[in-house]
């Protein structure tokens, strides 16, 4: 251990992203309360510190190889909460679960305050769900985990402390969501609730033959469905492209349901050298998960939240099937008059290929705008897919991939990425020049020395 | 849980209140509507500690500060415990150090340091609280050792031997106390993640989270056990550890 003060931090080399592909030495401090957690953002000496979380994105946003992370895992409480507004006070590193568990408990008649937005997992912390301006499967209706932030406390790498709102320091405000922790550690934040009628969810299930009818059946649900999502199956190849089951859910009034567990009920204890993941096993998956509805196609029924929200939080450490080896998650949104044509073009460079996905999630996005400069949403359709590292193959494709995405004008999220090229992202990201003035000089990360927002950091210094 | 109040509230005194095992045990107290009292060293932690339980549904948390290191303190801060909370159901001592074996073995000053606070202190302080409990004729003491004062080996017997001094104290003074109808709980967990072991790796199988730990403090606490090794299995790993004949043992390396 080394350090004083009150402020200890170690060499650790098992700090790492859920995708699991990239290692590397961190300088590691995990400060116990706001005031030590201000104070190793500033105590660097000219070594960049970067805020990490529960370690859910995918790649390297909330990495710094060489340089130091701030475990903010210790910042788990709350400040306040104030059941008549359904305004909640907490500290950045409070997760999606403890809300759930602690403020979202239903009343008598089933209704209560929920989650405005949810990403995939209920395990992220407040302070990553802003630095990457997380969806849901509501965005359609509620926009991004950004259009519900009132406010936080941000420290900067001078010791400084600004507090943030749309009224304070709006265009810090705007930078710090989906700026990728890079414009100061997020300390705190005042987040509003959701009043919802009843907690348990009404859920149909429908199953798609083709990318024409996911289209159709979208557009037909985003008026009375607030969640919407659907599983493609990614290796089918010519009529069958695009076949898969789209769930749509909505609140059912009420009827309450408990909130799910704050720790995973079984977690995968360790990563195979080899991933059980292959081929061959990833191609009986699809066909049987897509044949899972029988005959007639459809279910529907009245449920827990859990499944259509957090469907792969049952299995802890799920990551660890892919093998050590890892693997990389690709999410890109393209604009909506592009959208149909160029998923077609995703899907039948993916089938062609052969690497298949299990998880590939297609979507629509709505047009309620975050105000995050680097948010990734905008009007039209994203498909999220993961794939084992295989090595070089598996980069071409996702290059190949890429290329496809920007050609349709669209973008890559960084939330889930570990290869996306410097252009795509300064293409894909038209307000990067608004969002450059309010880097904090003491913080950087992977992702942004990849894709050249420190250099231009030190350019502009 | 134990013997609570009229109303139902537990009064629960938590002594170093912000560590991993203590914070996740107050939460859950918490969450059932207990009356809490923190006692910690670090008054920026102890009030977000507190504001925290207050959200969770704790229906009161007084907030003390002061150094369970300064040993001519504890029966003042005994004493302020039990009038913030008059009629404590639950007291648990929970603070300690884990310092590094090498150094301690190097530095004598460091070593009577870790004895005091991992021995000295809690020694002193449940004496303070065996006469409030004493007193008062019901309640639980509850003091968190660990597995490593079970059998003394080489790689931690300095803090295993505070440890295991603590575990001989809780089982005399839970003879001293049985005729009071006051329990006192040996707490005895395993590798738990937490602050105070963030200098080791905190992977594998035999790792707990604090909640977990704090899951089987609650059931032993409710059920007035002796001794409660925390995850379970840890047990059964004693029991191997503490039977090996001495000429198994010193061929091994744990």
């Amino acid at each position: 251990m080394t350090g004083g003060a009150g402020i200890s931090a170690s060499r650790r080399t098992d700090y790492r992203s859920w995708g699991g592909t990239i290692r590397g030495e961190h300088l590691v401090y995990r400060p116990p309360t706001m005031t030590a957690a201000r104070t190793a953002l500033a105590a660097g000496g000219g070594l960049p510190a970067l805020a990490y979380g529960n370690g859910r994105s995918y790649g390297d946003v909330a990495l710094n190889p060489g340089g130091r992370l701030i475990d903010c895992r210790g910042l788990d409480r709350f400040i306040a909460f104030d059941r008549a507004t359904g305004v909640v006070i907490c500290e950045a590193g409070v997760r999606l679960a403890d809300i759930l568990s602690v403020l979202c408990r239903p009343d008598a008649d089933g209704s209560g305050w929920f989650l405005p937005v949810s990403p995939g997992t209920r395990f992220a912390t407040i302070g990553g769900m802003i630095a990457n301006d997380v969806h849901g499967k509501n965005h359609h209706r509620e926009g991004c985990f950004g259009n519900h932030v009132l406010g936080f406390e941000l420290a900067r790498s001078d010791g400084s402390v600004v507090s943030c709102s749309l009224q304070a320091h709006p265009e810090l405000f705007a930078a710090t969501i989906g700026g990728l922790g890079l414009t100061g550690l997020v300390l705190s934040a005042r987040l509003q609730l959701r009043r919802i009628a009843g907690s348990a969810v009404e859920i149909e299930d429908i199953r798609l033959q083709s990318l024409d009818e996911f289209f159709a059946v979208a557009a037909e649900s985003e008026a009375e469905w607030e969640y919407t999502a659907a599983w493609i199956d990614c290796l089918a190849a010519g009529s069958a492209r695009g076949r898969g089951i789209f769930t749509r859910a909505r609140h059912q009034p009420g009827v309450g349901v408990p909130a799910p567990a704050l720790d995973p009920a079984i977690t995968i204890p360790f990563a195979a050298p080899l991933s059980p993941l292959n081929r061959l096993s990833l191609r009986a998956f699809n066909a049987a998960y897509f044949h899972r509805l029988g005959p007639r196609g459809r279910r529907h029924w009245v449920g827990s939240y859990e499944p259509v929200l957090y469907p792969l939080d049952k299995l802890g450490a799920w990551n660890r099937l892919y093998g050590r080896r890892g693997f990389f998650q690709f999410q890109c949104v393209v604009p909506e008059a592009a959208a149909s044509a160029a998923m077609a073009g995703l899907l039948a460079r993916i089938a062609a290929s052969g690497e298949g996905s299990m998880l590939a999630v297609l979507k629509t996005f709505g047009d309620r705008p975050s105000p995050g400069l680097l948010s990734f949403p905008m009007k039209g359709a994203t498909l999220a897919l993961d794939f084992p590292d295989r090595g070089e193959g598996t980069r071409q494709l996702l290059a190949r991939l890429e290329e496809i995405v920007v050609a349709a004008g669209g973008r890559l999220y960084p939330a889930k990425d570990s290869l996306m090229s410097a252009d795509a992202f300064h293409r894909g990201y038209p307000r990067i020049g608004e969002f450059l003035p309010h880097l904090d000089p003491g913080v950087s990360s992977a992702f942004a020395r990849r894709v050249g927002l420190d250099r231009a950091l030190r350019q502009a210094a | 849980m134990t013997t609570p109040d009229a109303a139902g509230t537990p009064r629960v005194a938590i002594f170093g209140a912000t560590s991993g095992i203590a914070a996740a045990v107050a939460r859950r107290y918490a969450a059932t509507g207990a009356a809490l009292v923190l006692v910690g060293r670090d008054g920026e932690a102890i009030a977000a500690s507190a504001r925290d339980l207050r959200v969770r549904g704790a229906a009161s948390v007084a907030e003390i500060v002061g150094d369970v290191a300064a040993l001519d303190t504890l029966g003042e801060l005994a004493e302020r415990a039990w009038n913030a909370l008059p009629g404590v159901d639950v007291a648990l001592i929970a603070y300690g150090s884990l310092p590094d074996q090498a150094g301690l073995e190097a530095d004598p000053g460091w070593v009577a340091a870790m004895l005091s606070l991992n021995f000295v202190s809690p020694t002193i302080l449940a004496l303070h609280l065996a006469r409030h409990f004493e007193a008062q004729r019901a309640g639980v003491l509850a003091v968190i050792t660990s597995v490593a004062g079970d059998r003394g080996r080489k790689s931690n017997y300095l803090y295993g031997a505070a440890k295991g001094g603590l575990q001989r104290l809780l089982e005399g003074l839970r003879h001293r106390l049985f005729a009071a109808g006051v329990q006192v709980v040996d707490i005895r967990p395993g590798f738990v993640a937490t602050r105070m072991t963030e200098h080791l790796p905190q992977q594998g199988l035999l790792w707990a989270t604090p909640d977990r730990v704090a899951a089987d403090i609650m059931q032993a606490l409710s059920r007035r056990r002796a001794v409660v090794y925390t995850p379970r299995f840890w047990r059964l790993i004693l029991l191997i550890v503490r039977a090996l004949p001495r000429a198994v043992f010193h061929r091994t390396s744990f």
